[in-house]
């Protein structure tokens, strides 16, 4: 069986798929990769089903190895990836020899993913593969761990594509909530015209966000009824900020929801660094549904839009060693990362 | 249909509402009820058994039912209109509890170090701790939803004078099995976790085992009779049974 073994993870490293459906009534939040985008990514670069595992690195590094030839693909958060000595385009597919070593570092925040043909094959439970750190199932990975991988019934690799524009912050459109007019005309107004940053403490619960201004509120009080939360639901907390539920948020919660980020823009929050600011904009629920509609349709072209990859020639450590014919390279050929 | 419905326009119980851009929210009160949290167990059946196009996930809170559909498959339209038939086949707030229902009775320590805030709420409700704990310990507690984390029941409903609000201020954490309340409500918790309800007790039932064939220990429309016990058999019963001493039996 085909295997990887961590020998250095930072933290926050987990294995991620879409997450688990069906316990919402039970609780338990559906969790799942926290930019899904990113998952979509690297199951189109390898040609392989969405629903497969991959690693999630939050912010940190990560070192593996492989025990056998695997290709993979990285997306999300750009980091810098080096096999065996050589460095790896981001958002591309490679094929990696057996006793490859991968190392993954120099992150600025957000969420990087490293996909392998086959996806990961880690324990079910309750039917997804999701680490689900908030209920506790699953855990992060640490050195020493090794983890099998699913048979990989694909070839191809040495394919990159351009990722949806998400990694410096910018717009995230909202729908109204039920209770988005306990808000005042002005308190939504001057919501709507801040420029927020990420607050440093952020999980995969949600992400806080800090307020340059002072912060919002209802008049609901303290004895508001618990109700069913979303990912993507701005929540108004005890002290003004808002605070933006994530994969595995909670499922009920007593704190007014001022609006609800559209589940394509949720990427850009999740991805966007420290120093980038963030605005909110209530968009109409028929233009929110013909948003949904075109990045879902977008998001299943993934595949249509790759493209080989063209190395930079300076990027190739040992130029000579390969036969270019007409010097012009598939670009596949090269992608063993032991030239 | 409106896509944002004015709460304060609508006059009319249940109320449907958008959540986010694939879900919505049938509403049945905007308090705690009885009725309301009977309907809203059992249009969750109607709804599961009608088993509409495109429906992903149905889930039901204290008063109200949740679905999220893929916009893919349905739209809004065709939503509203399902729900809006489903909410008139029948008067939902008459239903009966579900079938299958099970009465658990779980030991529990009030006050002590185990649980400090048993006497400020006590307080808060008008009755000594001594009353508080008989009070608490009365009647089954109905489980009228299970949320904000896995496995974890809001209980209810306590009497009148138990409409205490929340803390204005966090407790850092309470532990798993904690038991606490606020607007006659109970909430047994199933994580260690920061919380501004008042923790009063203190059980060792585990809520949600992810590596036991039933994960959940409790489902919504269970009863709960709490049972005092002191601490001395509180912790012995910790030591040696892995359910926290729950005993478990057919509710109807």
């Amino acid at each position: 069986m085909r295997k990887i073994y961590v020998h250095r993870a930072g933290p926050g490293v987990t294995v991620q798929d879409l997450g688990r459906e069906g316990w919402l009534s039970q609780g338990l939040s559906r969790g799942g990769a926290a930019d899904r985008l990113a998952l979509a990514e690297g199951a189109a670069l390898l040609h392989q089903p969405t629903e497969l595992a991959a690693l999630e690195i939050a912010g940190s590094f990560l070192n593996l190895e492989v025990s056998a030839p695997v290709r993979i693909a990285l997306t999300g958060a750009p980091m810098r990836a080096v096999c065996d000595g050589a460095p790896l385009v981001w958002n591309a597919s490679h094929a990696l020899p057996g006793g490859a070593r991968l190392e993954l570092s120099g992150s600025e925040g957000g969420y990087s993913y490293v996909h392998f043909g086959g996806g990961i094959d880690a324990p079910v439970m309750l039917g997804a593969r999701s680490a689900h750190l908030a209920a506790k199932l699953g855990r992060m990975l640490v050195a020493q761990d090794s983890l099998a991988l699913g048979p990989d019934s694909g070839s191809r690799t040495g394919m990159t594509f351009t990722p949806l524009p998400r990694f410096n912050g910018g717009l995230l459109r909202l729908v109204e909530t039920p209770q988005t007019r306990l808000f005042s005309p002005e308190q939504r107004s001057r919501f709507t015209q801040t420029a927020f940053r990420k607050d440093a403490r952020a999980n995969r619960m949600g992400q806080r966000l800090v307020c340059p201004s002072e912060g919002f509120g209802a008049d609901t009080g303290l004895s508001i009824l618990s109700e069913t939360i979303v990912p993507g639901d701005v929540q108004i907390t005890g002290d003004g900020a808002p605070f933006v539920l994530l994969s595995e948020c909670q499922t009920t919660g007593g704190y007014p929801r001022i609006g609800t980020v559209l589940p394509c823009d949720l990427p850009r929050l999740v991805q966007a660094p420290a120093h980038a600011d963030l605005h909110f904009a209530f968009v109409s629920m028929e233009d929110a549904i013909a948003l949904e509609r075109a990045e879902a349709d977008r998001r299943d072209g993934l595949g249509r839009a790759l493209r080989p990859l063209i190395r930079n020639l300076h990027d190739i450590p040992d130029l000579l060693a390969y036969q270019l014919v007409s010097g012009v390279t598939r670009g596949d050929e090269l992608e063993g990362c032991k030239p | 249909m409106t896509p944002f419905p004015d709460i304060a326009d609508t006059l009319h119980w249940p109320r449907v509402h958008t959540i986010g851009v694939d879900g919505m929210l049938v509403c049945f009160s905007d308090r705690l009820d009885e009725a309301a949290n009977r309907a809203a167990l059992a249009f969750r059946k109607a709804l599961e058994d009608a088993d509409l196009q495109g429906v992903l996930e149905t889930s039901t809170s204290l008063a109200s039912v949740y679905l999220r559909f893929d916009l893919r498959m349905t739209d809004h339209a065709a939503m509203r209109a399902a729900l809006d038939a489903l909410l008139h086949e029948d008067d939902w707030y008459m239903a009966t509890l579900p079938t299958g229902r099970t009465l658990w009775h779980v030991p529990a320590v009030f006050g002590t170090e185990l649980a400090p805030q048993l006497d400020e709420a006590a307080a808060m409700a008008g009755l000594s701790p001594d009353q508080a704990i008989s009070a608490l310990c009365a009647e089954p507690l109905r489980v009228q939803a299970i949320g904000f984390a896995p496995g974890q029941p809001y209980l209810g409903q306590l009497p009148p004078e138990w409409d205490i609000p929340r803390q204005t201020g966090l407790t850092p954490q309470v532990p798993e099995g904690a038991l606490a309340v606020a607007i006659r409500q109970m909430v047994l918790f199933s994580v260690s976790t920061p919380t501004g309800w008042r923790h009063v007790g203190q059980t060792a039932l585990p809520l949600f085992r992810p590596d036991q064939p039933e994960p959940f220990t409790l489902r919504p429309g269970d009863d709960v009779q709490f049972v005092a016990v002191t601490r001395e058999e509180f912790e012995n019963i910790r030591r040696n049974d892995t359910l926290g001493g729950a005993t478990s039996q057919m509710a109807d």
